[in-house]
């Protein structure tokens, strides 16, 4: 596996929203505008990056029976980083984002790539692999950010973009607008799939 | 063939009805109750009504020639959901609010689950829903009822009974400020609302020449009412000052309309007699409960949704016992 092919697999292939499904909690939560989702892909591929990068360094003395508690203290060192760094130099970020931040230590994603992957393979390919991965959880949350932004508020990155007398349809920012929006997008996400295979 | 002897195995009896005639028999039962509300709020709703139909079709055709599966709009299905769609909507709804109505309730309500019997919600309730939440303004805006011969130029906009009862509880605590509600404008229908759901007489009517078809069962549609009419009346005889008499109940609102046309589908309601029984109390009570307690005035759409979402369950627990096989 080469550096590329493993980054540009967590994009496409292994997309965490829509091919494996995973950390839905705060991909429902928090993707009500493109900020938002940006903010929280960003601070999630951060997280990720770092402990795949401490999981793959120390996979070879870890003992197999306490692997999960390890790499559960590894996660939340990072994320307490995370989240006293956004809390110091983006409060309203911090702020919309609330309790989604300390979750990042429980999420599926990065749990799953330093038990499935970094605890499996060098280095140099859990970098890419936590980078690969954090892109595509991010893409995710900026392009379901994107829709339920332009269609439930009328704006994007806070700039309103319609015509007068557009009536935004509110239930896209609100929870069911993001179980409709993300099953219709891994409903195209998959027919594409079929078709490319 | 041409000498009319035609060889075939059994059966040799068939019945006419097939998908398009019980699509067709519940049309005419809805056009009483459409033509009520078309003569007490004019021109807007007759708009609302071929709108609505017109892009249920179009969507519905639409939606299969993209996804490359038969076109069936011939068999009435989505004219049908137009119908109660529009009937479900404010008559003064404006276009584009209709045609995103249709979009929800074929694309998201029906085609996505694999079209027509494969539903779990009711595709008209669904869209209903889906334009409360996003356009509360739009879809509670309710016009006062005026006779066709008696129109003059300008709607005056009122409140539905159900939700002058909720406004006069939540702000003084009784229902005085209220004000008095007629029971015949009620039934006959003079009074605001959606578009088909004012008259109650009109619905009634249709929902019996359904039963009387044998196209849905009586069971639904009374059990249904008589549990909001207990219901509400239990907490009137404890304390009418707050809680409106059960009678008001019955006739008000979308409850026939929801009652006789909307848990009765045939897709989205249990199978055996007392799966039906549990869905129709199960709706019952939930709409008593939203309009006693709950944010809305109203509870029939909310309530039938959540029991739809039963149906698979009361089904399965209903599942009668094979004819010979012991418990």
């Amino acid at each position: 596996m080469s550096f590329s092919k493993e980054f540009t697999k967590g994009i496409w292939e292994l997309n965490p929203i829509f091919v494996l499904v995973l950390g839905m909690c705060p991909t429902l939560a928090v993707t009500t505008s493109v900020k938002n989702g940006l903010g929280m892909g960003l601070a999630a591929t951060f997280v990720l990056l770092c402990s795949n990068i401490v999981v793959s360094l120390i996979r070879s003395f870890v003992p197999d029976r306490v692997r999960i508690p390890t790499y559960i203290v590894v996660i939340a060192t990072f994320v307490t980083m995370v989240d006293l760094i956004m809390s110091a130099y983006f409060r309203p970020l911090h702020h919309a984002l609330g309790l989604f931040i300390p979750l990042i230590v429980v999420n599926c994603i990065i749990l799953g790539r330093a038990e499935a992957f970094a605890s499996k393979n060098s280095i140099w390919d859990s970098i890419a692999d936590a980078l690969g991965i954090g892109l595509g959880f991010t893409l995710a949350l900026v392009v379901l950010g994107s829709i339920r932004e332009v269609l439930g508020s009328g704006s994007i990155l806070g700039y309103p973009i319609v015509w007068k007398g557009f009536k935004p349809i509110l239930v896209m920012i609100l929870p069911p607008g993001a179980f409709l929006t993300l099953g219709l997008l891994s409903a195209i996400f998959t027919k594409i799939n079929n078709t490319r295979a | 063939m041409s000498d009319g002897l035609v060889v075939s195995s059994s059966p040799h009896i068939h019945s006419p009805e097939d998908i398009g005639w019980i699509m067709r028999q519940v049309i005419y039962a809805l056009v009483p109750g459409a033509a009520i509300g078309v003569y007490f709020f004019g021109l807007p709703a007759f708009n609302v009504i071929w709108i609505s139909v017109v892009s249920c079709i179009g969507v519905e055709a639409l939606l299969q020639w993209l996804m490359g599966r038969a076109i069936t709009v011939k068999d009435g299905s989505a004219a049908l959901t137009g119908l109660l769609l529009a009937m479900n909507l404010p008559p003064t709804s404006p276009w584009w609010l209709v045609v995103i109505g249709a979009l929800v309730a074929i694309g998201l309500g029906k085609q996505v689950y694999g079209g027509l019997g494969n539903n779990p919600f009711n595709p008209a309730l669904t869209a209903r829903v889906f334009l409360l939440i996003s356009f509360p303004v739009q879809m509670t805006s309710w016009i006062v009822p005026r006779p066709f011969l008696l129109r003059s130029a300008d709607a005056v906009t009122g409140a539905t009974p159900l939700g002058a009862i909720k406004t006069a509880v939540f702000m003084h605590g009784n229902l005085a400020a209220a004000g008095k509600i007629s029971l015949m404008d009620l039934f006959m229908g003079n009074v605001g609302g959606s578009l088909g759901e004012i008259s109650a007489i009109a619905l009634i009517l249709g929902g019996t020449y359904l039963i009387y078809k044998k196209i849905i069962s009586w069971h639904i549609p009374v059990i249904y009412i008589g549990t909001v009419f207990v219901m509400t009346g239990i907490f009137w005889l404890i304390n009418p000052g707050v809680y409106a008499n059960p009678v008001l109940h019955i006739f008000s609102g979308g409850l026939m309309l929801g009652a006789f046309f909307m848990a009765t589908d045939l897709v989205t309601s249990p199978v055996t007699v007392f799966g039906k029984v549990i869905f129709a109390i199960g709706c019952g009570v939930i709409t008593v409960v939203i309009r006693l307690w709950g944010g809305y005035p109203e509870g029939v759409s909310f309530s039938i949704l959540i029991m739809n979402a039963f149906v698979p369950l009361i089904n399965r627990g209903t599942r009668p016992v094979v004819f010979g096989a012991g418990r």
